[in-house]
């Protein structure tokens, strides 16, 4: 089956595409009006702020205070963890790795040779974070403390070979965690089949 | 009046029903369903004509008793539309596929508020009303799960595989909402923003972060499904849609859409939602479901009573845009020949294909393929794997083939 995306297509129909998106806003802003249609209202300090360590990114912006070690962290880790990602994070849970995977393999990730894990596969520490701090434990979604997540992440950290065990982790400090896989990420390169 | 004591109304199954519903009505009855409607329609009286039907209202609103139309239990955490019992290209909404992260969120609407924030000149939160106020827009539009196929990569399929338990992670809908692009133009985008996190109001508070160039074009903040509210696993009162773009990026329970310069790089944009390919790369960002085809019937577990003919049927859809073509092949990839296309065939949405065939009762191979109109033609499993190893479990679109056996027993070809 002859493929019919040669480059000049392909260039010929983004430049449609960026044309037609061009023409949408244009169009798109003379139907609508002079200005915004006024509709809702203002958000409060209050209700920003609530979400503002849900907005937790690679540099670091929207770490709240807090910190934690390894150390501190591994009683959270038992208490709160242990019972679906295994007793230290290597063995994972009963229902399987999807549901309840390891949490730590210190060897490279390596397609069906080693576990995908947040040490080995995840490209940044900060998202470590911010996905216990938005829904873990799973039968407890929100009730850790942001030490007990600073210390809990810094548990998985020194467990994935990547801290120490006294390092603290913090706003500060977290960011600067180099995670192993970061440079395997890549764009979207397809279509690239057949 | 109950039938129950009427053994011979009660072995009396009405005609051309499928085995799998006459083993629902049989069902119902051994459950001893109580409800009204149930016990009503299973007194489908001989004569029909000789009896007042019912009146007006829920119960003869609903499904006949005698179908039974549910979604297929799947994994954990999904469910499958029931791809091989249903007709058109309209998704029933509760027979729509669900994944969760957490469960389905019950919101309560008078709660519900959605904040749009971040890079923006004039931030604002809106209730469900406020929504409703602005410029509305509907569009036909199917939603697929990234990971509809997962264990066909690995070739961990089998015989016994149904079209529903192999790709039921695909639905379509009529959605009905505000643009995303009116929202964004009240706001004010602030030069700089290329992103913005969406965020579900589930337990899993589930982000993506969405380029802003898809935010602007075709996206939707929906809040109406088939002419009625969202269903509550299809994310009331309101979620995200993003034509042709993979189902978890499309936020259920929106509660949230703060606008940015780079993407947030949470868990499903990086642990989740990612493939690993052989060379040791992670493809992130893989948001465009490809062209992809089914046939539906026959299919996997269906069985043809007898030879003779048999009208070939399936769905095909694409996330670049529409379908232009599909293609049957009735002799294991030997000879493609055109399906008919039932209008209407749109942009991102499914699109129903039939082709007549006449079964002479032999084993026969049957497979089809969707061409969209980019030109893209979908692939065979060994096409999709050479290039891209067995490594992920997401964005499978290979060709499915059914074996139909001599004694007409429809099983999956791929196993």
């Amino acid at each position: 089956m002859a493929k019919s995306r040669t480059p000049m297509r392909e260039l010929t129909r983004q430049i449609a595409l960026v044309a037609g998106a061009i023409l949408f806003a244009v169009s798109s802003t003379q139907a609508g009006d002079q200005g915004p249609l006024g509709i809702g209202r203002p958000p409060t300090p209050q209700e920003l702020s609530r979400f503002a360590a849900f907005s937790v990114r690679p540099d670091g912006r929207g770490l709240p205070a807090g910190r934690g070690t390894a150390v501190e962290g591994k009683a959270v880790y038992v208490a709160k963890c242990a019972s679906c990602h295994g007793p230290t994070g290597k063995e994972g849970g009963k229902t399987g790795n999807r549901m309840t995977p390891p949490l730590v393999d210190t060897r490279p990730f390596k397609v069906g040779v080693t576990n995908a894990t947040v040490g080995n596969y995840w490209p940044y520490s900060t998202t470590i974070w911010d996905f216990i701090h938005r829904a873990m434990p799973f039968n407890h979604p929100g009730t850790l403390s942001n030490d007990e997540i600073y210390a809990v992440t810094a548990y998985l950290l020194h467990a994935n070979g990547l801290i120490g065990e006294r390092d603290v982790v913090d706003a500060h400090s977290l960011p600067k965690v180099r995670m192993p896989n970061r440079d395997a990420f890549v764009p979207d390169p397809r279509p690239d089949v057949p | 009046m109950g039938t129950d004591q009427d053994p011979e109304r009660a072995a009396q199954p009405p005609a051309r029903l499928t085995r799998r519903q006459v083993l629902a009505s049989a069902l119902a009855t051994v459950g001893g369903l109580t409800a009204t409607v149930l016990a009503a329609g299973q007194e489908a009286p001989a004569d029909p004509t000789k009896v007042q039907g019912l009146p007006p209202g829920d119960a003869a609103g609903r499904r006949s008793p005698f179908v039974r139309l549910t979604r297929e239990a799947g994994w954990t955490f999904w469910s499958y539309t029931p791809l091989g019992n249903i007709d058109g290209i309209i998704t029933p909404s509760d027979l729509h596929y669900e994944v969760h992260h957490a469960g389905a969120a019950v919101v309560d609407p008078n709660r519900w508020t959605l904040t749009i924030h971040g890079m923006v000149e004039r931030p604002i939160v809106l209730n469900l009303d406020d929504l409703r106020r602005f410029p509305s827009v509907s569009r036909i539009a199917f939603l697929e799960c990234s990971a509809n196929s997962p264990f066909s990569w690995r070739s961990s399929a089998s015989p016994q595989d149904t079209a529903e338990n192999l790709v039921g992670l695909t639905s379509c809908s009529l959605w009905t909402g505000v643009a995303v692009s009116t929202l964004l133009r009240e706001v004010g985008v602030k030069a700089g923003a290329k992103w913005a996190l969406a965020e579900g109001s589930d337990a899993a508070l589930m982000t993506r972060s969405i380029p802003i160039e898809k935010l602007m074009s075709d996206a939707m903040v929906a809040y109406g499904q088939n002419g009625e509210p969202l269903r509550i696993a299809q994310g009331f009162p309101a979620r995200l849609l993003l034509p042709g773009w993979e189902g978890n990026a499309n936020v259920k329970w929106l509660r949230r859409l703060e606008l940015a310069d780079a993407p947030f790089m949470h868990k499903e944009e990086t642990g989740s939602y990612t493939d690993p390919m052989p060379d040791g790369k992670v493809r992130q960002f893989t948001f465009v479901m490809e062209a992809r085809s089914i046939i539906t019937s026959p299919s996997g577990g269906q069985a043809l009573p007898d030879r003779g003919f048999y009208e070939i049927r399936g769905l095909a859809w694409s996330g670049r845009g529409r379908i232009r073509r599909v293609e049957v092949s009735t002799d294991g990839g030997g000879a493609w020949l055109p399906a008919t296309l039932d209008e209407p065939v749109l942009p991102m949405a499914h699109t129903r294909f039939r082709f007549p065939w006449k079964w002479n009762g032999s084993e026969v191979v049957l497979e089809s393929r969707a061409i969209d109109e980019t030109g893209y033609v979908q692939p065979t499993r060994a096409q999709l794997v050479k290039v891209r190893g067995t490594g992920s479990i997401y964005h499978y679109n290979g060709i499915q083939c059914w074996r139909v056996t001599r004694d007409g027993k429809v099983t999956n070809a791929n196993a």
